[in-house]
């Protein structure tokens, strides 16, 4: 198109067919080169630090060669003490202008290009990344609350082998289960709640075995929120803390009493248990695991008000509230 | 015979030990306890020789019930946690078994107390352990009663012979440790050394006054008046800083 338009311009200017049509191509064609050549050096090469100088002084050696050498082919093709070379000498400015013109803006905008194509990469990589920490930290989360249970869960079953086999084989097969729906729900993100009770009941008879006549528990929920959905493993670590919570911060039986309820902001659940208020640390005090089931909220939901605390009535009470995206 | 109590909060737990007992004819199980406090009356009562303890328990974990026992028997932990061995050996317990544990491991442990005590390495328990039990709290006795102080009830420690006394809103109580060790285990807790026989809750300081040369006096927020010594005073201003 360029080649076109030089031609024209020429040929109205009057200078004749043959001369015309060799110095549109071959300023063009130098042109074209010269602007690939830019182009090129951008992709591999993004300067960030003081990059328009960078562009200026490119594009005026690169505006500079081109017409050195668009002078040099031409003084090749036409025979010496042509006319039309003094013609091409009184109009190098303008020559040297409208290359510059056109290499800067091809280099401004393929910096412009590449630099945003860049930046898009730098995206989809660091979302991939912060996915990837957020998997790895919540299956941290996770497995923080596992090994104790499991070390004194396997002290009973070998307590219970020598007084009571049947027994021991019973609580092998519960902690057999519960194993199981752990590592089963890994990969599962979201279970309902009926199922999530079922394997917390699980987790409650083991740990009922273990503490005999000190621990109780009491589950009440409403039909209406047995389908909702939760997070898998997010109600047993809340249950966990509140037993250990209770367990041992008083002496005696200790009632572990978990509600469900629904309304319009979603699945509520509160988990109960005993405390002693004189003992407790008022402004620490909010139990042991408490901290990494907020944060496992926070990262699933993106929200800080889900899980609070409070005490009432030497009551230790930890209310849960899961949304439910329609 | 070595006459043995059982201190922990699981039953199960107590009864594998139990179990294992039975097999021996050296040993003579005299009590089981559920909790610490159980354990520090039982222990009084029957002088035991030698203990299996529990330390993760109702109240007062194991570590602070030794430490309220005047002589504590020796000592056999037993815990699903190896985070607690160092501590353990720290205040010189025969053995560490963790849980679960079988019956070669027990008869050493048992093994191992008999060899001290005809080596006669007299297997005294280092009560005074370089650290605390627990980190946010003291234990103390009262009476007959037991009592647990959250780190930041404490007004201020004086020193008193053999003891420290603990004065916080409810009255005072004496601990029979150094002064030293509250120094450094309440370092982290905004309490200064501020004198030889003062250690004080800096968040209570409403006033440092000049007293005499090269001695101050600082006024808790509970009108207590305490010294505070050259070397105090250069602690506190670092703490404090001014």
């Amino acid at each position: 198109m360029w080649m076109g338009l030089q031609f024209i311009i020429l040929r109205q200017l009057n200078i004749d067919q043959a001369h015309a049509a060799a110095d549109s191509i071959a300023s063009n064609t130098l042109l074209a080169i010269s602007c690939f050549f830019m182009s090129n050096n951008m992709k591999y090469y993004l300067p960030r630090q003081e990059k328009y100088w960078y562009i200026l002084i490119m594009s005026l050696a690169a505006s500079l060669i081109w017409l050195l050498c668009l002078q040099g082919i031409l003084w090749l093709i036409f025979a010496e003490g042509d006319l039309y070379l003094q013609y091409l000498k009184d109009t190098w400015g303008i020559r040297f202008g409208a290359g510059f013109l056109l290499i800067s803006s091809m280099s401004m905008f393929s910096l412009l290009w590449y630099s945003q194509q860049e930046t898009r990469e730098k995206d989809i990589r660091k979302t991939e990344s912060e996915r990837l920490a957020k998997e790895a930290e919540l299956y941290k989360l996770r497995q923080q609350l596992q090994p104790h249970f499991l070390f004194n869960s396997l002290n009973s079953i070998s307590a219970l082998t020598g007084s009571n086999p049947e027994k021991a084989r019973h609580m092998i097969h519960q902690l057999s289960d519960f194993l199981r729906g752990t590592i089963k729900r890994d990969e599962q993100q979201w279970n309902t709640l009926e199922e999530e009770l079922e394997y917390l009941q699980l987790y409650l008879d083991i740990e009922k075995v273990r503490f005999g006549y000190r621990l109780q528990t009491k589950i009440i929920f409403a039909e209406n929120t047995l389908q909702l959905k939760l997070p898998a493993l997010l109600l047993q670590p809340v249950v966990e803390n509140a037993i250990k919570f209770g367990l041992y911060d008083t002496i005696g039986e200790v009632l572990i009493k978990l509600v469900a309820t629904s309304d319009h902001d979603g699945l509520t659940i509160t988990v109960e248990n005993p405390y002693d208020p004189e003992t407790l640390q008022p402004p620490k005090g909010t139990g042991f695991g408490l901290e990494s089931i907020a944060r496992r909220l926070f990262l699933l939901f993106a929200r800080q008000d889900l899980l609070s605390v409070k005490k009432e009535n030497k009551k230790f009470i930890t209310t849960i509230l899961i949304p439910q995206s329609a | 015979m070595i006459r043995i109590i059982i201190i922990d909060d699981e039953p199960l737990a107590r009864s594998i030990v139990k179990e294992y007992l039975q097999h021996r004819n050296d040993v003579e199980l005299i009590a089981e306890c559920n909790d610490g406090f159980e354990g520090i009356k039982s222990i009084q009562q029957w002088q035991p020789d030698l203990i299996f303890l529990d330390i993760q328990m109702p109240k007062i974990n194991g570590f602070e019930m030794l430490e309220l026992i005047e002589e504590p028997p020796a000592v056999i932990f037993t815990t699903a946690f190896d985070e607690y061995a160092i501590k353990a050996f720290e205040i010189n317990a025969i053995d560490y078994l963790l849980k679960p544990f079988d019956k070669t491991r027990f008869d050493k442990a048992i093994d191992k107390y008999i060899q001290q005590k005809i080596s006669q390495i007299s297997p005294v328990l280092e009560t005074a352990a370089q650290s605390p039990a627990q980190q946010n709290r003291v234990v103390v006795k009262d009476g007959n009663k037991i009592k647990i102080i959250p780190v930041s009830q404490i007004h201020y420690l004086e020193a008193a012979d053999d003891y420290v006394k603990i004065v916080t809103a409810d009255g005072s109580f004496l601990k029979k440790r150094t002064m030293n060790f509250f120094e450094q285990s309440l370092a982290a807790y905004h309490f200064v050394r501020t004198h030889r026989s003062f250690i004080i809750n800096t968040q209570l300081i409403t006033r440092i006054d000049v007293h005499e040369k090269d001695s101050h006096l600082v006024l808790l927020n509970t009108g207590a008046k305490l010294p505070v010594s050259k070397a105090g005073y250069s602690k506190l201003k670092e703490v404090l800083g001014i």
